[in-house]
């Protein structure tokens, strides 16, 4: 799950760091009043889930409360990589001496959350670690002992030779790591890290995603979510514990496992047809997680048919069996329905469903060839 | 043959008297692992009863399952927020092998998990993996061990229903397996593609590898270039997700393209360059596999 900007900077500024604190605007008039609150010239941030909100105009500077409502009225509103703005941040303009980067991210290779700076900030890191990657500092930190003072004072040590700069920059360093932890997040960034007219570091941006597997612990992580932001279905789908993708396609895929439902999504696409969705009921299936998830390709009105494609390890093909009996009889099917399921309970699985009058597909590629060839017919 | 485990292998089943842990536990036991215990905190003294009269002793910690039995693996059934403990917990009782079922464990959790089973020696296969099965020998983790028959092919994969997928597609055409592996799903599993290849190589008995891959990361890739300088068998390649957009999580954990990185192309790509001839559907599989052990 990522934050918005206003809400990664509240998990910052929990862990003690400065940050550039602001007001959230949902309507151009609230944006004037937090600029008049504020007082003097502020700068008005579109709160998206993407980045790149600079170059798309969603980021601007305001020097009086009317011209913030203005800019406001401009931003909100607007797309930003087919992301509608609903929230802006209205936040005190500050005057930037030097620009930095901070982020800590979990790094598959080294298996343990890594660290990192560079004096290059307010620009795309990606591009600055691909022109440049010396520009980049890491330390990788050990779980059990955290980021270690030492560690933090070395990579501040590459982005300030001013010693009081310096020590103000491990701080903010290890508070970064702090809120990273806390937050139960994968990557955790500040770009730009400023050092202000004051002489202060301030996070001016906070970025943050969280790992959706940390949320059952985080009851105050979780009420961030924004659920308006949401599609109906996604919703429907996290609330029924499945893992959902919504594509464009009119063959309706429901499997179990992440990766037979990226390879039947595959060859859906090699039968000629294209996926409605990306949609694994997951392991140990209940009955119900089924009838959830036939509720949800259902509701596509694109779907021109179903498939199921079930290998039952850890799944009993009997819960699923159960499920699509009960889904069919409570929400009533419009389009054809295709079931390929073999492994744990199979036998038992197919007696349910041909006594409620099913047929199956012999194999994998057989059930998606028949759902490409319904779903064009 | 087999890698990791075998008919000699004193398992025990971390979460026994769970839904999961139980069913698998009985399969398992059914398959002809050697069973030896079980642990769920709070239920020690308890006898657990599997397949055709057989029992296991249900014990509260795994320190006491491995004085008393002698285990030396250990399969995980336990729910995410316990997991990463059970985890260490086998591996600080001296279980040098631990197969990670679990799904949804907190990826900061598994940093600690991880570094805690280096330190004390143990392998950890997994999080979120349907774990291991060497056809004839033992199976550990919840693969349906009638898909698989013993053979010359080895198989290791980053998905469980593919693996399933793949394994049942090899048995039907006669390519029985040495071992297939499911290394699991998430950013961080234990076991890396490398890890179960060099132990294929290291066998003696294992005359073509498979190789599942999906998108996200760069194991793939890393795996490949392993396969270029040091496998001397064949290599067959698949890899899920060639239609997933990106940005998305695609179900597990580590799937997912971010940027450039991670496609299926690049992975297809990176196969390819380095000597592994990839499949287009999991059934096409079955012919390049049976084309490298003609060769």
């Amino acid at each position: 799950m990522d934050l918005y900007e206003y809400q990664a900077s509240e998990r910052f500024r929990a862990a003690g760091m400065r940050t550039n604190q602001g007001v959230v605007a949902e309507t151009p008039e609230a944006a004037r009043a937090a600029a008049e609150q504020i007082g003097g010239p502020v700068i008005v941030k579109a709160q998206v889930h993407t980045g790149g909100r600079g170059k798309a105009g969603g980021v601007k500077l305001a020097a009086s409360p009317a011209e913030a409502r203005d800019r406001a009225g401009a931003i909100l509103g607007m797309e930003i990589k087919g992301l509608r703005v609903r929230k802006v941040l209205v936040a005190p303009a500050e005057d930037i001496v030097s620009e930095a980067y901070a982020g800590v991210l979990v790094d598959r290779e080294a298996q343990c959350a890594v660290m990192m700076v560079s004096a290059e900030g307010g620009v795309d890191i990606e591009e600055v670690a691909a022109r440049d990657p010396g520009a980049i500092h890491k330390v990788r930190v050990d779980p059990r002992y955290g980021l270690l003072a030492h560690q933090a004072r070395f990579l501040a040590g590459r982005l300030y030779s001013d010693k009081a700069l310096a020590r103000q920059g491990a701080k903010a360093i290890a508070q970064l790591y702090d809120a990273f932890v806390e937050s139960g997040a994968s990557m955790a960034e500040i770009n730009p890290l400023v050092v202000n007219g004051a002489g202060e570091v301030v996070a001016l941006d906070a970025k943050m995603s969280i790992d959706d597997n940390e949320l059952f612990r985080l009851p105050e992580i979780e009420a961030m979510r924004d659920a308006g932001a949401e599609e109906p279905a996604s919703r429907q789908a996290r609330a029924a514990g499945l893992s959902f993708v919504k594509l464009s396609g009119a063959v309706g895929c429901c499997v179990n496992g992440a990766g037979l439902a990226m390879a039947t999504m595959d060859l859906v696409k090699y039968y000629g047809g294209e996926p409605a969705n990306f949609l694994d009921i997951g392991g140990s299936s209940s009955p119900d997680k089924v009838v959830a998830a036939l509720e949800i390709i259902t509701t596509d009105p694109d779907v021109k048919a179903i498939l199921f494609n079930i290998f039952g390890g850890i799944t009993r093909c009997d819960d699923v069996a159960k499920g699509i009996v009960e889904a069919t009889s409570r929400v009533g099917l419009e389009v054809p329905l295709v079931i390929r399921l073999t492994g744990t309970n199979e036998a038992l699985a197919k007696d349910i469903l041909a006594e409620a009058g099913f047929q199956f597909a012999s194999s994998m590629d057989d059930v998606v060839e028949k759902a490409v060839n319904l779903a064009s017919a | 043959m087999s890698i990791f485990v075998d008919r000699n292998t004193r398992v025990i089943v971390q979460g026994i008297t769970g839904r999961d842990g139980s069913f698998h536990a009985r399969q398992m036991m059914a398959y002809g692992t050697t069973v030896v215990g079980g642990v769920t905190p709070g239920k020690g003294g308890r006898t657990f009863e599997g397949p055709e009269g057989r029992s296991a002793p249900v014990f509260d910690t795994v320190e006491e399952a491995v004085s008393a039995t002698g285990a030396d693996a250990s399969v995980i059934y336990v729910p995410p927020a316990f997991a990463a403990d059970a985890i260490m917990e086998a591996a600080d009782a001296g279980v040098r092998f631990v197969v990670c079922v679990t799904e949804g464990i907190p990826v900061l959790d598994m940093t600690r998990a991880h570094a805690f089973a280096r330190d004390r020696g143990a392998r950890v296969l997994g999080p979120n993996c349907p774990g291991v099965i060497c056809p004839g020998e033992a199976k550990l983790g919840i693969i349906p061990g009638e898909i698989a028959a013993p053979g010359p092919v080895g198989l290791v994969s980053r998905s469980g229903t593919l693996t399933y997928e793949a394994v049942y597609h090899l048995t039907a055409a006669g390519l029985g397996q040495t071992a297939c592996v499911g290394i699991g799903g998430d950013p961080l599993p234990g076991t890396s593609f490398v890890d179960c290849l060099e132990a294929f190589a290291a066998d003696g008995v294992t005359e073509a590898v498979v190789m599942i891959g999906e998108i996200g990361g760069t194991a793939e890739q890393e795996a490949a270039a392993w396969v270029k300088r040091h496998l001397e068998v064949p290599a067959v390649g698949f890899i899920a997700g060639r239609t997933a957009p990106p940005g998305q999580r695609m179900g597990h954990a580590g799937a997912i393209v971010s940027g450039s990185a991670g496609t299926a192309a690049e992975k297809t790509q990176a196969f390819e360059e380095n000597g592994v001839r990839v499949a287009e559907r999991p059934v096409d599989i079955v012919s390049l596999v049976r084309e490298s052990l003609a060769q």
